[in-house]
């Protein structure tokens, strides 16, 4: 969906239009009060819940979100928008430029004003009005995508009905900026990179993205997880014939991150890559409150469901402590659970019964209390 | 629901906020909501019962009563109930005091070290007394800080608490409550209950 309109961004760029890229899952009730967004992470995308057109592979979240699952489409209006600044359709780095002298062929690159993870919640409200909802039920999201829900519960207090922040923090910490930069640096150093305008030599940065996202995605899972899945397993390089060479055979942990690396760098693009992690970087709820985290929630009637796992060391559950700590002093409605898991931080994506019971019982606690379907 | 927890219940207006420490399986936050349209939330150390609780529908959140309360503002709550927890924690005179900060009354239960019982045994025996409610030994009970009913008034009258309500029941709750002379109560009241406010509250 278009909006001609745009968007005047917190860096004071003035963004039109903007387009956002869009799913929705079950259908609006007539009162208009069962709707739910679900926010996407770093790089994910709006495929919640049905194939990604570039992977072919399932929604990200399909087992959490559809008839019958923990997000209940039967009951729920789910809707999953693809951020600003993203790749898969919202207005981002590889958009067409607008503006003066703009000729509508040339992609914005790293001109591209850097937005911030409050920027992608009002960009998400503009849609959220043109589809004529005044009120959310609930918005949900793991990682960046808490980041959102607790930045929509800021802004629009009174929209959101419930809020599910999921294994996030009130603030990006400096471990993870520190991870972010590295990430970072690895798309610069690529020789494809050529200051961001690869495009115009019908180049990607593939390396370096690559590398950003075997690096990150090792901060996904932990050691436990590591081990249990790979262990110290070799796997033979066919050509090699010494077993000790640097190069002749793989552990396993390897070859599954170099897979990880190469099919991401199919559907993700660099540029939009250093604009999200920038925003991430940016996120502090208590930036302008003189770092009092409670402060943007005071006098919130929303309901607030914070979730962690034990084993993630990128959004540890002392963060989350901290966020349940925050809202506490703003006296608002607060369940904190910390999920016992050995997954690392996607285990919000993964297979994790206690946190689809918690999911399910929250939301239809919520409900009951919203009195809706 | 046990007969205690239905005799707090019994304290609480309809419509309040309600803090209960120590939610356990969240049926008096359940019951508050459903029979009295309370918004009723839970504190609760431990996680299985806090997810279990979660799942169900309850606002519940990991923590306990020594380091969770500081963090809420004043009056936060009408209610905030603490179950026969007061013995086992770090501090107890800085937990009532929290209570007494963040909610407009304290209702609070604890068992009775001053039960005849427990009396006859230490006396007798010479050593430290086990029964049907104190049945761990010293060594490993939770229960580091024991109280009698009069001990707790001693307290409440240093702290400057008013005492609005007190009964004395036995520990399964079946029997009909004793609201008469606290003297007695310390000798026969297994467990007690109390609603609380502060003075210039």
């Amino acid at each position: 969906m278009v909006f001609p309109e745009g968007l005047h961004l917190e860096c004071g760029f003035h963004l039109a239009p903007v387009q956002i890229a869009y799913r929705t899952y079950g259908a609006l009730s007539a009162a208009r009060d069962n709707a739910i967004i679900v926010c996407h992470a770093l790089t994910g995308d709006q495929y919640l819940a049905d194939t990604q057109p570039l992977t072919g592979k399932p929604g990200w979240w399909s087992r959490m979100v559809g008839p019958g699952l923990p997000i209940d489409t039967d009951r729920f209006f789910v809707i999953c928008m693809n951020v600003l600044g993203g790749c898969m359709g919202s207005t981002g780095p590889r958009s067409p430029r607008s503006g003066p002298g703009a000729d509508g062929a040339e992609p914005w690159g790293t001109d591209f004003p850097p937005v911030t993870i409050r920027d992608m919640v009002r960009a998400q409200k503009l849609l959220v009005d043109r589809l004529g909802i005044h009120r959310l039920f609930a918005v949900v999201g793991g990682s960046m995508g808490g980041m959102q829900v607790l930045e929509w519960a800021a802004t629009y207090p009174d929209m959101v009905f419930a809020a599910m922040p999921i294994a996030t923090s009130p603030f990006h910490s400096a471990q993870n900026i520190a991870f972010n930069e590295v990430s970072r640096q690895a798309i610069f150093a690529d020789p494809d990179w050529h200051g961001g305008r690869y495009w115009e030599r019908d180049a990607v940065p593939a390396r370096g993205l690559a590398v950003a996202r075997m690096m990150a995605h090792i901060t996904y899972l932990s050691e436990e997880a590591l081990t249990r899945k790979f262990g110290r397993r070799v796997r033979r390089d066919p050509y090699g014939d010494n077993p000790l060479s640097l190069f002749g055979e793989m552990f396993e942990v390897e070859s599954y991150l170099r897979h990880q690396g190469s099919s991401f760098v199919n559907r993700f693009d660099a540029n939009s890559y250093l604009t999200i992690t920038r925003a991430m970087d940016y996120f502090d709820l208590g930036t302008e409150h003189d770092g009092d985290l409670s402060r943007p929630f005071h006098g919130t009637r929303t309901r607030f469901c914070i979730v962690s796992f034990s084993s993630d060391w990128l959004f540890p559950t002392s963060q989350a402590r901290m966020l349940a700590r925050a809202l506490n002093r703003a006296a608002a409605n607060v369940s904190f659970v910390e999920i016992e898991s050995d997954k690392g931080h996607d285990a919000f994506l993964l297979d994790e019964p206690d946190f689809d019971r918690t999911v399910r019982g929250f939301l239809s606690g919520a409900a009951e209390h919203a009195r809706i379907g | 629901m046990r007969l205690d927890q239905r005799l707090i219940a019994e304290m609480i207006q309809p419509g309040t906020r309600v803090l209960d420490i120590g939610s356990g399986d969240g049926a008096l936050l359940d019951y508050l909501f459903r029979t009295r349209g309370c918004d009723a939330q839970g504190i609760e150390i431990d996680m299985q019962e806090v997810t279990r609780s979660v799942a169900h529908g309850l606002p519940v959140m990991h923590g306990d009563a020594d380091h969770d309360l500081a963090h809420y503002p004043r009056h936060a709550f009408d209610y905030v109930v603490l179950q026969r927890t007061l013995q086992a924690v770090e501090r107890p005179r800085e937990v009532l005091r929290q209570m007494l900060r963040i909610g407009r009354h304290a209702i609070v239960s604890f068992p009775n070290f001053g039960h005849w019982q427990l009396r006859l045994k230490l006396l007798t025996t010479g050593r430290m007394p086990m029964t049907a409610v104190w049945n761990t030994s010293w060594y490993e009970t939770p229960n580091i800080h024991p109280c009698t009913i009069l001990d707790f008034l001693m307290l409440c009258r240093e702290e400057g608490y008013v005492v609005e309500e007190w009964m004395a029941v036995d520990e399964d709750g079946e029997r009909a409550p004793w609201r008469r002379s606290i003297r007695l109560a310390n000798l026969f009241g297994e467990q007690a209950l109390f609603l609380l406010r502060r003075r210039n509250g």
